[in-house]
Formats: C-alpha cells, structure tokens, sequence
C-alpha cells in the first residue's frame, strides 16, 4: 500500500511536469494536429509484445480522472423491488485488478506459446472505443455520447444507471456505482441505480492537445494514438514484422483500439481470467449488424405501402369497368 | 371490402402493440419490475431481442400507414375526424423521430448529443400521447374517419 501511493505521489508529480512540458513540445502539437482530423476517427494500437505490467497506465488513469470519479453519500435511497443490485466500489477505490468505476483500465495477464517456448504477456484492457457503440446507441436516455473523434463516453451529469450499456456492450466494459447521479433527484427507490462509469480516452485532454494519460506514461511505449488509416497501416506492418496477430480492427464492426501480439488470440482468451470487470478477448460479432440491415430494409416500407395503395386502385378501377 | 378494413385494424394492432411493448423494453424496467420473469416474456429483457422487433413492428407500422394514406388519398372515402387528425399528427411525430433514430444507430453517423436526448425525449413523449389518444378514442368509440 504504501508503495502504491509513493508511486501514485511520483506519478502525480510526473504527470504534471509531463504535461507542462508537453504542452509546449511534440506531444501537444501531434496531439492537436491528430484532433483536427475529425473526418478521421483516432485509433489507439497497443503492441502487447512491448507491455511489461507495470501498472503505470492504470495509476497515471486514476490520476488524470480522479475528479471524474463518484463520490455517493451514503446511506444509499432503499431501492424497490429488493432485487435491484446495490453496486459500491466507493470503499474499494484501490481496486486495480479489474474494471470498477474507480478504475477504468487494468492489466490482464496472459500466457502463450511461440515455436513450443511458454511466454507472459501483460495486456491493459479498457473500452474499445467501437466504431458503432451498442453503449451509446442503445441508451435510453442519451446519456452516453460517441465523440467525432471516435471516442465514446457517458455524462455522468445525465446517466441513470440502468446499466443497460454495460448488457449491450460486447465487453461488458461499463461500471456501475450506486447513489450518484440524476437518479437521486427523481425516483430514487423505483427507477435508476446511479451511474456508470468507463474509459473516456481522456476526452478532456484531447480537446487541450494532449494524448491520454496511459499513454504518455507508458515507459514502455506500448501504446501509439492517431488516425485509423495510418494505425492501421502501423498494425498490420507490425504484425507482418512479429507475424502476429491482430484484435479490434473487425471485432463488434470494428473498434478504435487495436491489439497486436506475438500470440493468437484465442490462445490469449484460454489463459485470461475473464468474469465480472474482466472482458474477454473472444471474437465479436457486429453486434448493430441486425439493425443496420433492418434499416435498410426500413426504406422499402414506404415504398410498399404506396405500392400496395396504388396496386388496389388499378384492381378496383379495372373491376369497376 | 369490410375483411380489408378488418385486417387493417389488426395489422395496426398487433404493430402498436409490439412497437410499444419493445419501446418500453429499451429502458431497462422489465426484468427489475420481474414481467421479463414471466414465462414467455423473458426476451423482453434482451436489449438486442427487443431492438429488432421494434424495428420489424416499425416497418410494419410504416408501411401500413403510407399504404392507408395513399389509399385514403385516391379513393376519398369519407372525412377524417377530430380525433383522428390528433391521432394522425402524433402519429407523424412518432415516426418521424423514430426514423431520425433509427438514422443515429448507423455506423458513422454522428448527431448532436443535444439532438440525441431530444429525439428520445420527443419519441416517448409521442408515444405517450399516441397510447393516451389511442385509449380515449377506443372507449369513446371515436373512428378515424367517418
């Protein structure tokens, strides 16, 4: 514990100076010329090879988004029917080894095999960011937003906690706090549950011309952010040099973070743990495709109905005669 | 003739019915109220489940209601009621911000996050007025055109 907060202090400071410093010199610049793309989403691509578990990410996270995080009075409004989960992580903020509203990204541990030689790899697993976000576009109420950039995020100002998102998501990546949000101030005991919370990509910093905070204290340089053409381009060149494997670029129709790893990914799914705050790494169908195609079909509906109407018109006309 | 009429209101019905039913379905209420517990009714606690019927229920409806107003149009059968014009406005807000959503949910379009919870806010709005304008005319036994 007390090496956790030393380091958490360090990184506090080195964050800081970090960020000053690269306000004024190439992190900034490339982050502002990045964010000016808006034709183009911005992709993360993460080289697994070079991860060394070392939790940097997770803690420069909980810095940068501390004042992001829920702060519920207590006790909590009786919720009915007595089904309805109470979910506190308030008291459990030092949560690292999974996805809590207090903690957004994790280190997921893994084991593989190349030419018959048994390797660890360190994956940090968070929101993917897809392409089309089910979280996004089947909320309810509006509360979760997908940015011209790509990125997708949930006002926590709006959000009612229904976690419906978290059901829709391919990854269950959102997370839920109990007695925070809007909710409090309508019906707490019969409808809403608080808030939920996941990985904004550092919207904020973003907007200001920085990168995101996991990836600027990577000291590995795991992570690489910029246009999906040119990350893609990136990824496939690396996986062809390490020939490996990729995961994102068509998982749930395509996401803004992309994977690469030495080991297949599959193989990567068998030795995860996966569960509660613990995505897998399985393949994911577009899980939007079904309404894509319906709404395609949609533009036939009207066209039928004219038909139809114009179709009894000509037979009633022609058995009048 | 009366069997088209027939199977027009049953057509209208059965579309509503679902339509409304997997709405209210994509707001998570049904399995924390336990109706989705009820045997035959566990998919309405599947947001996709629910998401695909709404749009085939939507597409029914949409068809139908271009099929009745051309008809109405080229054979002018009879004058539409008070009530039914209500009906009919609300009807067009309905679908009209339900097709504005269903615009939302394709892949890489992007509309305002102001946009997005006024069309949700417009489309239940509608639907209420719709169910509340649907019940009154039913027990008054107001028709849609006389």
């Amino acid at each position: 514990m007390t090496s956790k907060i030393s380091r958490r202090a360090f990184l506090k400071g080195s964050i800081t100076a970090a960020g000053s410093v690269a306000a004024t010199t190439g992190i900034a610049r490339a982050a502002k010329s990045i964010t000016k793309e808006k034709k183009e989403p911005l992709v993360t691509l993460l080289d697994i090879s070079k991860c060394i578990g070392c939790e940097e990410c997770v803690y420069a996270c909980q810095e940068v988004n501390a004042d992001k995080y829920a702060d519920p009075q207590k006790p909590f409004p009786k919720m009915y029917p007595s089904r309805v989960p109470v979910e506190d992580w308030s008291d459990k903020r030092d949560v690292t080894d999974r996805l809590t509203p207090y903690n957004w990204l994790y280190i997921q541990h893994a084991t593989g095999t190349i030419d018959g030689e048994e390797i660890e790899l360190t994956i940090p697993r968070r929101c993917m960011h897809c392409d089309n976000p089910p979280c996004v576009k089947l909320c309810p109420w509006g509360s979760a937003k997908q940015e011209e950039n790509g990125l997708s995020r949930i006002d926590s100002d709006i959000c009612l906690g229904g976690s419906k998102c978290k059901k829709a998501c391919p990854w269950d990546v959102p997370q839920r706090q109990t007695g925070v949000g809007l909710y409090l101030d309508l019906l707490p005991s019969l409808a809403g549950n608080g808030v939920m919370y996941k990985c904004d990509r550092c919207y904020n910093r973003l907007e200001e011309g920085e990168v995101p905070a996991c990836i600027e204290v990577c000291p590995e340089d795991v992570q690489t952010i910029g246009p999906k053409s040119e990350i893609l381009e990136k990824a496939h060149a690396l996986a062809k040099e390490m020939n490996g494997y990729i995961y994102g670029e068509h998982e749930n129709g395509g996401t803004n973070t992309i994977y690469v790893s030495p080991v297949p990914f599959d193989q990567l799914n068998l030795s995860i743990e996966k569960g509660k705050g613990k995505p897998h790494l399985d393949k994911v169908k577009d899980m939007m495709a079904d309404g894509t195609n319906l709404a395609k079909a949609m533009i036939a509906a009207p066209l039928a109905g004219v038909a139809a109407a114009f179709g009894k018109f000509y037979l009633s006309g022609k058995a009048d005669k | 003739m009366k069997a088209k009429g027939t199977a027009r209101k049953y057509i209208y019905a059965i579309s509503f019915f679902f339509i409304t039913l997997s709405g209210f379905g994509q707001m998570p209420i049904f399995k924390r109220y336990y109706i989705a517990d009820i045997p035959g009714l566990g998919w309405l606690a599947q947001f996709y489940v629910t998401h695909i019927i709404h749009y085939v229920a939507a597409i029914v409806l949409i068809a139908l209601v271009i099929y009745i107003l051309f008809d109405f149009i080229l054979n002018r059968s009879g004058r539409i009621t008070g009530s039914g014009y209500f009906k009919i406005v609300i009807l067009a807000g309905l679908i009209a911000s339900g097709v504005l959503m269903v615009v939302k949910n394709l892949p890489n379009t992007h509309f305002g996050h102001t946009t997005i919870i006024a069309l949700d806010l417009f489309h239940l709005s509608f639907c209420m007025l719709l169910l509340g304008a649907s019940f009154y005319t039913l027990v008054k036994k107001k028709k849609w055109v006389k």
